[in-house]
């Protein structure tokens, strides 16, 4: 039977991960997974309980592991590594980093490797099947009004990549944790107290880092394409009012292709994939400061004609 | 040489068993393809082999992925090189493009599907300083080298510190002759810059016999095989296509390979292509290079040497001993390329510097996302 990856222990699951490694499936991709770090193996148990045990699957897209650098480090400033596939493509992070550093690695793999969807730097979400993207520089405030809308009823296509398809403004979802900066971590836990947050990983480059177990909805483990609506450029900015204004769609796409992984690289490809997005999608500049009276502002969102 | 048993070296050998492969084999074949490079060349046999519709989806997706990049370096080097013939307008020489650059504007198929890191560019050493000015006025400045790096380059290197251009990030080696100038083997570069065939205004590649020859020569001259067996493939390819391409090619390779002195890195570069990829060269050629072979003793030593070498560097490809061979043959590279009075002060003071560098401060990603350098990632500037 399919097992999830909670129904094991946090004991068992560890020991799992630390020996045969586990693969964890997200929207179109697989990862298999080794790690020997309490912090990671903790963190996995309880963001991704409800994902699929896997521990015999034939093939997995990226094999990544998370160990110490060596046993004599680690007594003194111990330090870890990523490695995708037997190689570290990082320097190595404090050990305290584990799951943040784990999570961007998780998003490395498919910021570098994948080429067969545009990928725009943005949260996707969707509401009765059409999805919202949201792409935003960091700081933003869209992984704050992602975690949000996601205990809100709102299902979490992804927090990092919309993986845009190269024809028909089609977006693949590949939900997982959405990961919270400094201070959104208590204002999601205060704005939600049944919020599942995961362990935190401090002093990073971005500060202290956790993240929201985000599958909520009963179809958060599908990958099934899901027609684009709406693009919307959120910015947090406190004291404001909420306001949502139309923009125009050809600075839409100069902003959305700017915040684009591999739009350039996929040329004619590239540029016809996100014609199609732009031309099929509503488009809006967001300014919010309260997070209610964002939600309210998308729920009633109109979908485009 | 006893054939590998690294999935990855299999397939080469029999490219018809692409259509067969289960996904556990895949699982471990495309970390060895991605590791070595050839994951672009796999997507390329698959065509070749007409066996697309028989590939997972889930698997092909990752092939095409870096065929993706690949497309883009052919389009983007040979606009970088339109840069690079407006800095050249008032040079003397023609700019000389070798390696992965030089396939890519050639239009051969050793480009198709592969991807390179910098563009090497070989002009005359009397007009190395005047280059470098030209180019520095057109953006490309060395880059963050200490006095020390500098000096070794210049003074006992074939080549002066890579030039990054400011804003593109492209960078260019710019070599003065195809080996260092201290080694064993001098080939005079004279000769390759005089035969050298233009393909573009003002933009050359070595004429086909030099283009192997010289393939072969860095080949076994690298101190690191990370991509020994991409470049092992690059010759395949070369081979496969001057065969075809090339009238009175084979006549002309060994005659030209002694009149530059590199009849023994061609003898290798062609041992292994057939020992390793199976390759069948005409007969005479094989007896020809056979005379540049080394005592049987040494074969057996370096056929061990290379048999490891050229393995993907993945887990599951290491055996026992593999780590000794890989350092065998680093040590013999910097053999071959310096005397020992020269090469054990610069070990030692290599040693000394890795010891003490501090890591490299953290690099700005894409998304704003800082994450630690990446190591090894200079074809990436490509691929923005």
């Amino acid at each position: 039977m399919n097992s999830t990856i909670g129904s094991l222990g946090l004991a068992e699951f560890s020991r799992v991960l630390k020996t045969s490694g586990v693969t964890l499936k997200t929207g179109p991709f697989s990862y298999h997974i080794k790690s020997s770090l309490p912090a990671v193996q903790q963190g996995l148990h309880l963001l991704y309980a409800d994902y699929a045990l896997c521990t015999e699957a034939a093939f997995a897209d990226f094999h990544i592991s998370m160990n110490p650098v060596n046993s004599l480090r680690r007594w003194v400033r111990p330090k870890i590594h990523f490695c995708m596939d037997h190689k570290s493509p990082f320097l190595p992070m404090p050990l305290k980093q584990g799951l943040a550093f784990m999570e961007w690695g998780m998003n490395w793999c498919i910021s570098n490797h994948v080429n067969d969807y545009v990928k725009l730097h943005a949260a996707v979400l969707e509401k009765n099947g059409r999805a919202l993207i949201m792409p935003g520089a960091p700081g933003a405030g869209k992984s704050t009004l992602s975690a949000a809308l996601t205990l809100r009823g709102w299902r979490l296509l992804s927090d990092e990549h919309a993986l845009v398809s190269l024809t028909g403004a089609m977006v693949t979802p590949l939900c997982r944790p959405v990961g919270l900066k400094n201070a959104s971590i208590e204002v999601i836990k205060g704005f939600d107290s049944g919020a599942v947050i995961g362990p935190l990983s401090e002093d990073t480059h971005k500060g202290t880092v956790a993240h929201l177990k985000a599958d909520l909805h009963s179809d958060s483990q599908s990958d099934t394409p899901v027609k684009a609506a709406w693009v919307i450029f959120p910015r947090y900015s406190p004291g404001s009012s909420t306001r949502l204004e139309k923009k125009q769609k050809a600075e839409t796409f100069l902003s959305a292709a700017k915040q684009s992984f591999n739009y350039s690289l996929l040329g004619e490809r590239g540029y016809q994939s996100m014609v199609d997005l732009i031309s099929a999608c509503d488009c809006y500049d967001f300014v919010y400061s309260n997070l209610n009276e964002a939600i309210e502002t998308f729920n009633n969102l109109k979908e485009p004609v | 040489m006893r054939q590998s048993f690294c999935q990855l070296v299999k397939l080469l050998r029999k490219p018809d068993l692409l259509a067969v492969l289960t996904l556990e084999q895949w699982d471990l074949l495309i970390p060895q393809a991605r590791h070595s490079l050839l994951l672009g060349h796999l997507s390329i046999l698959v065509d070749r082999q007409g066996v697309r519709e028989k590939i997972p989806s889930v698997i092909m997706r990752h092939l095409d992925s870096v065929k993706v990049v690949s497309d883009k370096q052919i389009h983007s080097v040979n606009w970088e090189l339109r840069k690079l013939g407006e800095a050249y307008d008032t040079a003397e020489d023609s700019i000389i493009l070798l390696k992965g650059a030089a396939y890519a504007v050639a239009g051969l198929q050793a480009s198709q599907g592969r991807l390179f890191s910098d563009i090497d560019l070989l002009v005359s050493k009397q007009h190395i300083d005047y280059v470098e000015r030209i180019l520095s006025l057109h953006g490309w400045v060395s880059g963050h080298h200490n006095d020390y790096d500098g000096r070794y380059y210049r003074q006992w290197m074939h080549e002066i510190p890579p030039l990054r251009h400011m804003q593109r990030g492209t960078v260019l080696d710019v070599h003065h002759t195809i080996l260092p100038p201290t080694g064993r083997y001098h080939p005079n570069p004279q000769k390759l810059i005089q035969s050298a065939r233009e393909v573009v205004n003002g933009v050359k590649v070595l004429c086909p016999e030099d283009m192997v020859i010289h393939s072969a020569a860095h080949l076994f001259h690298e101190g690191e095989f990370e991509h020994g067996l991409r470049d092992l493939v690059d010759l395949q390819e070369l081979l496969a296509q001057f065969d075809q391409s090339e009238p009175g090619f084979w006549q002309r390779l060994v005659p030209r390979a002694i009149e530059l002195d590199l009849l023994r890195p061609l003898y290798y570069g062609l041992h292994y292509v057939q020992t390793l990829l199976g390759v069948s060269l005409p007969d005479e050629i094989v007896t020809q290079t056979n005379a540049a072979q080394p005592n049987a003793l040494m074969r057996i030593v370096m056929d061990c040497l290379f048999e490891h070498a050229f393995a993907p560097d993945h887990p599951s490809c290491d055996r026992a001993l593999t780590g000794l061979a890989r350092w065998m043959l680093y040590v013999r590279s910097h053999y071959l390329r310096m005397p020992l009075y020269l090469l054990l002060p610069h070990l030692i003071r290599k040693a000394w510097k890795s010891h003490m560098d501090t890591p490299e401060k953290l690099e700005l990603n894409i998304d704003g996302l800082q994450l630690p350098k990446p190591k090894v990632n200079r074809w990436h500037f490509w691929a923005k």
